[in-house]
């Protein structure tokens, strides 16, 4: 076949014809992978939830409660009638680089019973270290089974109780921010969830 | 010229990273690990042959003039293919690669290929040089990953070399990108005038 010459109209059919094909696959794989990738992101805030709260036998991810004030959701977790604790999908836009997601769990008197790190862009080698830090009993940088209401959750440099990442003090910042911010959050649900 | 040559010329003579320094910003932006770099480049990979297969298949259908949009909608198609059937089955890797698989629309090696080789090639060789600028673009970003891994964290493809204390931060980080990138395009230099000269 000979190559097409530039004239109006086979510009106009072929870049024509070529997006309506592009536009015909990608519906098609899109419509493929729609479920798959609403069970992969399902997966992981169950799996998520089950890590960071107390154990639990109903469905947290039915039983949940917005704070309208932060737009934080929690996630309640039961054992039996009573509330074992619960898990708050909480965020900080302060990260240094921009949003940073975690997933805060508490128990019923609000200590802290674990995180998970859901989503941040944070430098790699530093702020990125927010999922191990947090968690290593060495000094004050845990903060799992710290309870808010007792410790100040700011970095040590602001006069707070905690440890924040060398090198990383915007990072460390932002994360407790998300802290604070579910710990309100996972309050007020428990106030007014009974 | 026979396929091989062509594979051997995209990986070796005219690799993108070493000699042409096409698509620096996934280059420096996803080889703070081994694992990273590695995935990245065969996630370019596999675009680079679907657009520059395609692209030499549909060449004599698109006039000069609008080639370029036509290529780029080529491209970004199986782009955003690659990222839905990650986001769905690759869920961990393409959390690991984020933004930078959206990016690969952008990357200059896809476009180049296309205007330069896959629009005045058959299809069968077509195929072949995507593989072979696909396997530069991987081996490259793979061997970029694994230096920075080691200086800066001690570790590479997370195996521990040496304790990571001993590790210099800077290389994890944008400016040991390119400190690394330079010294690793100045070794390949050496080896090709060494090579050449004997």
């Amino acid at each position: 076949m000979k190559k097409l010459v530039s004239s109006l109209l086979w510009m106009v059919v072929s870049l024509g014809l070529i997006t309506a094909i592009a536009a015909a696959v990608l519906s098609y794989v899109h419509e493929v992978t729609e479920v798959p990738i609403a069970d992969v992101e399902r997966q992981k805030k169950t799996e998520a939830i089950a890590e960071v709260v107390p154990p639990f036998d109903n469905d947290p991810m039915t039983d949940t409660w917005v704070d309208s004030e932060s737009g934080c959701t929690v996630y309640i977790a039961k054992k039996g009638k009573n509330i074992v604790g619960g898990a708050v999908e909480s965020y900080s836009p302060d990260g240094f680089s921009g949003r940073i997601d975690v997933i805060f769990g508490f128990d019923a008197e609000g200590t802290v019973t674990g995180y998970r790190v859901i989503k941040h862009a944070e430098t790699p080698g530093l702020g990125a270290k927010m999922e191990q830090w947090f968690r290593d009993p060495q000094g004050r940088r845990a903060v799992i089974g710290r309870n808010p209401s007792v410790d100040n959750m700011a970095v040590a440099k602001d006069g707070g109780d905690v440890d924040g990442i060398t090198a990383a003090t915007i990072s460390s910042r932002a994360f407790l921010d998300a802290l604070r911010r579910g710990y309100e959050s996972f309050k007020k649900s428990n106030n007014t969830v009974r | 010229m026979n396929k091989l040559k062509i594979i051997y010329n995209g990986l070796v003579k005219e690799n993108p990273t070493f000699v042409l320094l096409l698509g620096m910003c996934p280059t420096l932006g996803t080889t703070g690990s081994a694992l990273t770099g590695m995935s990245m480049g065969l996630a370019t990979m596999g675009v680079l042959v679907c657009s520059n297969g395609a692209i030499s298949a549909l060449k004599n259908f698109i006039p000069d003039s609008v080639r370029i949009p036509a290529y780029i909608v080529v491209i970004a198609s199986f782009v955003t293919i690659l990222q839905m059937l990650m986001q769905a089955y690759l869920p961990a890797l393409n959390d690991s690669l984020g933004i930078f698989i959206p990016l690969i629309v952008v990357n200059c090696i896809l476009l180049g290929r296309a205007e330069a080789f896959a629009s005045k090639h058959p299809v069968g060789d077509s195929l072949c040089d995507g593989l072979g600028m696909g396997l530069g673009f991987t081996c490259a970003l793979t061997l970029l990953g694994m230096v920075r891994e080691l200086l800066g964290t001690g570790r590479v493809f997370s195996v521990e070399v040496y304790p990571e204390r001993f590790g210099s931060l800077i290389f994890v980080l944008a400016p040991g990108a390119f400190i690394a990138l330079g010294f690793l395009i100045a070794l390949y230099n050496v080896i090709k005038n060494r090579r050449s000269s004997c």
